[in-house]
């Protein structure tokens, strides 16, 4: 294999609603459906679902976060897309209403109530908690 | 051109220009919710397209025949999704989808195993008071589509067909191709047709998989459908106010077309009353 290694990636987030990043990076990390996923130049071809959580793109020194919902990652050797359903930058995210989430799905999570609606207050904390370390990263 | 009273003339003159200036304004304001609906749509694509290869590279590796959503039965039970406009005065543009449905439902002689859903407000107008059972109905939500009425909607249709209470559905809407003309497109949504199998270089690509790929053919087909109810209903809001701002246009042009010939004529019969009174006069300085 003599073959070159790319030096970047070029990185496509797209959702439903529009083309949300397009450029190229050093790094960048998705959170897989098995867990978060580290991508550097020239990886092997993969297909990935993706869940709740945070996508961190590295370009030099800089590191950008983005929370993301349920989605897809195409990556090959110097390519990464992402199809997510829901994609928000850090001044997107408004930090209280977050944490006000947080509180009421830790409040569903702890009450036992059988008659909560256990998945979809899990979600909601799932998601809180990748909005609140999108927004927390940014306030550094 | 009606004869007589120079006063009820004006007041006409008056009120066409009011007509006037309303249409006017429609078009500007048409025009610039085309230009955001234009824009929506062309940023929608990428989304799309991606969404098409990752599925078609997907189809070539595995066998998709298994997947419920790809199984073709017999079209007994059919479906129809018209997606039409909430509002009217957009020349012909409700009217054309709603007599496209129709041929549609003539045509294939689905009669009595036909089912609506309905997205816009005229499409449900016209329908409701037609023998065809509607099954849901979705009304003023094209001045804010959002990705969730489009899941929405696909999951009803998913259950649905699912269940074995359709077997086939159809999408009909306008797809937008420029600013002054849209075209009424018929797709089968449901079953997924069968995927075009692209033999390129790519294919040879063999990918990692995260889960077996059947898996991720599991959750990529309804989010599909998904976006595809997505997009037409993108398409059609800015095919809507496409023809809004034309038919706008046009009304607006007859508008002064018409201001034109009345002020000519209310001058004509001006004149010919001043010229009466000059004789009058002219003849009464004579006879004395």
């Amino acid at each position: 294999m003599a073959e070159k290694l790319p030096n970047s990636i070029q990185l496509e987030i797209v959702t439903p609603e529009k083309q949300f990043y397009c450029g190229e990076v050093d790094a960048v990390t998705v959170p897989g459906i098995n867990g978060y996923m580290g991508i550097l130049p020239g990886h092997a071809p993969l297909l990935s679902e993706l869940k709740i959580g945070v996508i961190t793109v590295r370009k030099g020194n800089d590191e950008e976060r983005f929370f993301c919902s349920w989605g897809f990652a195409e990556i090959l050797s110097d390519q990464v897309s992402v199809l997510a359903e829901q994609v928000e930058a850090a001044s997107e995210i408004d930090h209280e209403e977050a944490s006000s989430d947080k509180e009421k799905a830790d409040s569903l999570l702890k009450s036992k109530d059988p008659d909560s609606d256990f998945p979809a207050a899990l979600e909601l904390w799932e998601k809180s908690v990748a909005r609140l370390e999108v927004s927390a990263a940014e306030k550094k | 051109m009606p004869g007589g009273n120079l006063i009820d003339l004006r007041r006409r003159v008056r009120s066409v220009r009011n007509i006037r200036q309303i249409t006017r304004a429609m078009k500007f304001v048409a025009a610039s919710k085309l230009r955001r609906a234009q824009e929506r749509v062309f940023s929608a694509r990428p989304y799309a397209n991606r969404m098409l290869a990752v599925l078609n590279s997907l189809a070539s590796r595995v066998e998709p025949a298994g997947h419920p959503l790809l199984e073709v039965r017999d079209a007994e039970k059919v479906m129809l999704l018209v997606v039409t406009g909430d509002k009217g005065l957009c020349g012909a543009f409700n009217s054309n989808i709603i007599k496209s449905a129709v041929q549609f439902i003539e045509k294939e002689e689905v009669n009595e195993s036909l089912s609506l859903t309905l997205v816009g407000r005229k499409g449900y107008e016209w329908f409701k008071k037609r023998p065809w059972p509607i099954k849901h109905q979705y009304l003023n939500i094209m001045s804010r589509i959002d990705f969730s009425y489009a899941q929405d909607i696909a999951g009803n249709v998913i259950r649905y067909y699912s269940e074995t209470e359709l077997d086939a559905v159809y999408l009909l809407y306008n797809q937008f191709k420029s600013v002054i003309s849209q075209e009424i497109v018929l797709e089968p949504l449901l079953p997924i047709r069968r995927l075009e199998q692209v033999v390129e270089q790519d294919v040879l690509l063999d990918y990692i998989y995260e889960q077996p790929p059947a898996v991720i053919f599991d959750n990529l087909l309804p989010k599909h459908v998904e976006t595809q109810i997505f997009r037409a209903m993108l398409e059609s809001e800015a095919s809507e106010q496409g023809a809004r701002m034309t038919a706008m246009e046009s009304a607006t042009n007859n508008a002064e077309d018409m201001i034109d010939k009345l002020t000519l004529h209310i001058n004509r019969v001006r004149q010919a009353s001043i010229t009466t009174e000059i004789i009058e006069v002219v003849s009464g300085a004579n006879a004395l």
